[in-house]
């Protein structure tokens, strides 16, 4: 056996045909959530919820704050316009619905936003400084998450007034303990990984570590909570609403509009039904969302 | 054992107190006071009433003076119900609290861990998705939409049960209360269940209980249950905090006078006194339970050994 140019170009050119495109971990995740029907179902419907809170307002004749003294508690009828009927000032609730909605998506999303940003900044500070860093940095942890949750909120409140989205910026701002937490473990845990001693052997360099290596391992986690964070930031706009805290009138949200509908459920039921669809059902996709691409990110449960 | 033990309970000890540090400078700094809002006062009057409540003296003063208060369990006079300090508010509000609080526990643990077993029994069944479902609605569903239904169905339309008030804890002016705010508990704890309990019941020695013949409930009570409520006992601790102080929203729909409301209405109030005791009675329960947890841990889980 001679290795001769020509053997040698023939045993290139076979290797080259047997060559099969790689798949990264981003590819298998997308076929893995694709599959899942749950999640991709929920999807759709997010789409069309989202596409309805934009575009809804345009499909009717009525504005959101348009008092009608004449159409007060009018039930749903296409006949009138009023779709989802009216609440108890006469106001038309398809448009209020979807203008309420519009506030509670913007709220979910930036809030999850700012949390996963503080959150992923610091844990995997902590995880990848370890040491003497790490330990402050974790009993500061502790220390934050023994404060109640009402507190920081009726301090926000007080600093900030009313303004939603400030409160939400501060909201996001103090729940992002969870993710701090979890972000350190998985930094912790893939410090240890034999490829990132493979990396380190290899002669990588500590940035091209952490972008290359460390951070698309923590995306994935990231990318899970952050979606299961939205429809938290949601609740919790409601439940400042249900306080009085939340949107001030004549704007609304989804939590606002729930809080009006229970007081008048007796007389109107469809002012807190139509509300609380739109609201369970945003958050019940977002919820099956994050769990598909927990199943689809999560090698362990494959 | 002694030794974690008594390292986790003065570890709590500088815990609670920048606990109270930081409250009490953050509650100073917030603006407004609870007499701003009054009709206009002379300066004087102004003068006396905040001589009163020591806000002439200077802010570490304050603090100190408040901190050997504290040290005594004494919380400080309300700002808002002037003949009253926040000790004797507290104390009234309390025990409803803890009354449906405990209750809705003891419910909310009962019915989310059997359910959670079963799911996990039956995986992939159409139990298990009812479950599931189930639970995924009693997470997302917000309590001030699940407890008008539950009065709209069983205190208006059936007409059951009464549709609030305390009345002393009278049984059934509890019933509905206790269900209202041990729904979202018990979907969170199966939820957590079955997960942990599919894991326990793939381990090896699960299977080598069922090879030695052994009765799947004798396995489950026996072998499963203790390594798979692990993750439940964590989610516990504080969870309990939330369901024994209080939750406003239950309460201002049911018309109980607990802790929520308290909270809620010594903020709407600017009665700093009131939410600052609130928040460190909360804190420090917060910080108790946690190390109560982790002791806990390291009596069932063998496998954690301390130093």
């Amino acid at each position: 056996m001679l290795s001769t140019t020509a053997n040698k170009e023939a045993v290139e050119n076979f290797s080259e045909q047997l060559e099969v495109k790689g798949r990264s971990l981003w590819d298998d995740a997308r076929r893995r959530f694709f599959n899942n029907r749950a999640a991709l179902t929920s999807l759709v419907i997010l789409g069309f919820i989202t596409l309805f809170v934009f575009a809804g307002p345009m499909l009717s004749q009525f504005a959101f704050d348009e008092v009608d003294w004449g159409a007060m508690h009018a039930a749903p009828s296409v006949a009138s316009g009023h779709f989802f009927g009216t609440d108890s000032l006469g106001r038309d609730l398809f448009v209020r619905t979807a203008m309420g909605g519009r506030i509670s998506l913007m709220v979910g999303v930036m809030g999850a936003l700012v949390a996963v940003l503080i959150g992923t900044l610091y844990g995997a500070t902590a995880g990848f400084v370890g040491g003497r860093t790490d330990r402050v940095m974790m009993r500061t942890l502790e220390i934050l998450y023994s404060f109640p949750f009402m507190f920081f909120v009726i301090l926000l409140v007080t600093f900030f007034g009313r303004n939603i989205l400030l409160i939400f910026i501060a909201i996001g701002a103090v729940s992002w303990l969870d993710m701090a937490r979890i972000v350190r473990g998985q930094t912790l845990s893939i410090k240890g990984k034999e490829f990132v001693e493979a990396a380190t052997v290899y002669g990588v360099s500590k940035w091209a570590m952490i972008t290359r290596h460390i951070v698309p391992n923590v995306l994935g986690i990231v990318a899970v909570y952050a979606t299961l964070l939205v429809p938290q930031m949601i609740l919790f706009e409601s439940f400042l609403s249900f306080l009085g805290l939340g949107v001030q009138e004549p704007m609304t949200s989804w939590g606002s509009l729930l809080n009006e509908g229970a007081q008048t459920m007796e007389i109107a039921l469809w002012q807190l039904i139509v509300p609380a669809v739109f609201m369970v059902t945003t958050l019940f996709c977002f919820n099956f969302i994050g769990d598909g691409l927990r199943d689809a990110l999560d090698p362990k449960d494959r | 054992m002694l030794r974690f033990i008594a390292k986790r309970v003065l570890e709590a000890i500088p815990t609670l107190f920048i606990l109270i540090t930081v409250s009490f400078f953050l509650m100073r700094f917030a603006p407004g006071n609870p007499f701003s809002a009054e009709i206009a006062m002379t300066p004087e009057v102004m003068a006396n009433i905040e001589a009163k409540y020591g806000f002439d003296k200077p802010v570490h003063e304050q603090y100190f003076s408040y901190l050997g208060g504290l040290l005594q369990g004494d919380l400080g006079p309300s700002f808002k119900y002037k003949d009253f300090t926040v000790n004797e508010l507290v104390a009234q509000a309390f025990p409803v609290s803890l009354k449906i609080g405990l209750l809705a526990f003891i419910v909310a643990v009962t019915f989310g861990v059997t359910f959670g077993t079963i799911a996990a029994l039956r995986q992939n069944t159409w139990l298990d998705y009812t479950i599931m479902t189930g639970a995924m609605a009693g997470v997302v569903i917000p309590s001030f939409v699940l407890a008008p239904l539950l009065v709209l169905i069983f205190a208006i339309g059936l007409d059951w049960l009464p549709a609030g008030g305390w009345h002393n804890g009278a049984t059934p002016y509890v019933v509905l209360p206790v269900i209202g705010m041990s729904l979202y508990y018990i979907a969170s704890i199966s939820r957590i269940m079955r997960g942990s309990m599919i894991e326990v019941l793939n381990a090896n020695f699960i299977r080598t209980a069922k090879s030695k013949g052994l009765s799947t409930p004798y396995i489950i009570v026996r072998h499963a249950l203790r390594p798979a409520i692990l993750p439940v006992l964590s989610y516990l601790g504080p969870a309990l905090v939330g369901i024994i102080t209080g939750s406003v929203v239950i309460e201002t729909i049911f018309g109980l006078p607990g802790i929520g409301q308290l909270f809620v209405n010594g903020a709407l109030n600017r009665d700093y006194s009131m939410v600052l005791g609130l928040t460190i009675l909360v804190g420090a329960l917060t910080i108790t339970f946690n190390a109560i947890v982790d002791i806990l841990y390291a009596v069932v889980d063998p496998k954690i050994r301390y130093a």
